[in-house]
């Protein structure tokens, strides 16, 4: 119990009043400036209950006169662009492809977006600059599976390589070993391809593997080996392969089949990206 | 008796029950109410359980850590919506226990890695990841595809799921074992698995058919995260706080 509070002379403060054997406690008062700002982050915080949500009740909370969530600050935000990207997005998303490519200052935006988009999205599996890896086709040169027009590679970011996305590309290329072909009629076949590429397997093998190839595999990758992009079927004689133009991966390759996968990007990115992605990639190189 | 501050001050029993229950006010009105107000978990559809498989591989996840670098959560901020996608509802992942939001981003963000690299590429990732990405740090995990998936007592583990809220159904636990190796099985009839899980990624099994590979598991947990919301169909109201 405080018995005797008193004004201390040296000081000139108060005491607590408490006393231990002797011993007294000065009640120095806070600075008056930290006083304040305590002050000043209380009427702070009462304001704060006013502006924004704060206080909850059972099922609902005060929303604060203001309405503000983070989730609309976004949607504003994602709804107004850049005011330096606003009128090139503007004219990308209704521009037609080719219009973008004809137009320089089109052009120079979309490669930026386009960029920025591939080095986010792409490079995982096509690697920096479109060079492409074992199983992810080269975008940098002039051989497509699918089509090097603006429109084709348009339709495949879109859509992507078989993926559950109803307009994917589709197609397969069988398991051969399974059934369908020998050991030895493979290893023909292989020797056939390497043929085409500019390799000299023993000429009997060769002889073998054409028979072999104008029976199973012409439907798909032509007569002449040309490719078909309906199918998404590669060319086989201009020493460009996917997954490698060695004979083991080639043997590989057509026993166990092959059936890269791309994703579809139409729900993930939004029109105008897609099309600057598509400008981007045609531009890289071999675009059509 | 007068509870003054003098006696509070001089019986320490009843300063604890005191404060006890000053804190416990204040843990209630903080806590409860994200349990009774409407819009904290949003009313989205399409959020379904794990498939028996993805559970299982959401455990290697928790196992190995991923969580350490990895966070599941993107936040309503520009930035994020551009890189990664849609900002993550409470919704998708009200089905985990626990939940994978993390806090730590030495990796990027997986809440919607889900159908954003194929299931090669996982593969390809997971054995090097610098094999497909050259300036990255995280560690190899190729031991995953040589080690056989334990999964004897999968039908259990959604049986624990469902009692603490997960809606499995008894069909769905009894076709535990079924489902989880139909998803990874390329030639299995998968029309059941995927009635009862929609959009569950079919994986080819790394080390070749019969057996499932804790890789496999994990890459079928990564190619759902995130896909389940279709947001392009969502109206704004559903997303009101």
């Amino acid at each position: 119990m405080p018995t005797k509070v008193e004004k201390d002379a040296i000081t000139g403060t108060m005491t607590t009043g408490h006393e231990w054997d002797g011993i007294k406690e000065l009640d120095t008062p806070l600075p008056k400036w930290w006083l304040y700002v305590f002050y000043a982050t209380i009427a702070f915080s009462a304001l704060w209950v006013v502006l924004y949500p704060a206080v909850p009740f059972v099922n609902s909370h005060t929303t604060g006169i203001l309405g503000q969530t983070n989730r609309d600050d976004l949607a504003k935000a994602l709804a107004t662009p850049d005011p330096r990207q606003a009128e090139y997005r503007a004219r990308i998303e209704t521009a037609s492809l080719d219009e973008i490519r004809s137009d320089a200052s089109l052009l120079a935006f979309a490669m930026a977006g386009g960029k920025a988009a591939f080095n986010e999205n792409c490079v995982a599996c096509h690697r920096a600059g479109g060079a492409g890896a074992k199983g992810y086709p080269n975008l940098a040169d002039d051989d497509w599976l699918w089509g090097g027009s603006l429109e084709t590679i348009h339709q495949t970011v879109q859509h992507g390589i078989r993926n559950p996305d109803p307009d994917s590309r589709q197609s397969e290329m069988p398991k051969f070993g399974e059934g369908m072909l020998t050991a030895a009629q493979i290893a023909d076949v292989a020797d056939y391809v390497l043929s085409l590429n500019g390799e000299t397997p023993s000429a009997e093998a060769v002889m073998r593997g054409k028979a072999v190839f104008a029976e199973n595999c012409v439907a798909c990758h032509g007569e002449n080996a040309e490719g078909n992009r309906e199918l998404g079927a590669p060319k086989l004689k201009n020493h460009i392969f996917v997954y490698g133009g060695d004979r083991a991966t080639l043997v590989q390759t057509i026993t166990g089949g092959r059936g890269g996968s791309m994703p579809s990007w139409k729900d993930r990115l939004d029109p105008a990206t897609i099309k600057m992605l598509a400008v981007y990639v045609h531009q890289l190189g071999g675009g059509e | 008796m007068k509870l003054s501050h003098a006696l509070i001050e001089r019986n320490s029993l009843l300063l604890l029950v005191l404060i006890l229950i000053t804190v416990s006010i204040g843990g209630i009105v903080e806590i409860v109410p994200l349990f009774t107000i409407e819009t904290t978990i949003e009313r989205v559809e399409g959020v379904r359980p794990y498939s028996p498989l993805e559970l299982a591989g959401r455990d290697i996840y928790i196992r190995e850590g991923c969580y350490v670098c990895h966070s599941q959560q993107v936040r309503p901020l520009k930035d994020e919506a551009e890189r990664y996608g849609h900002y993550s509802l409470a919704a998708e992942s009200m089905y985990d226990h626990p939940f994978q939001w993390g806090s730590k981003r030495t990796g990027p963000d997986l809440a919607r890695v889900g159908g954003k690299y194929s299931n090669e590429w996982h593969v390809a990732h997971l054995i090097d990841p610098r094999d497909v990405v050259p300036e990255s740090i995280m560690p190899p995990y190729a031991f995953l595809a040589e080690r056989t998936l334990k999964a004897k007592d999968i039908a259990l583990h959604l049986e624990a799921n469902r009692r603490v809220g997960v809606p499995y159904t008894d069909e769905m636990i009894k076709a535990a074992k079924e489902d989880l190796q139909a998803q990874a099985d390329p030639n299995a009839d998968t029309s059941a698995l995927l009635a009862r899980y929609p959009g569950a990624t079919i994986v080819t099994p790394t080390r070749g058919p019969g057996t499932i590979t804790e890789m496999d598991a994990l890459v079928a947990y990564l190619q759902v995260l995130g896909t389940q919301v279709k947001f392009r169909d969502l109206p704004a109201a559903a997303l009101k706080q």
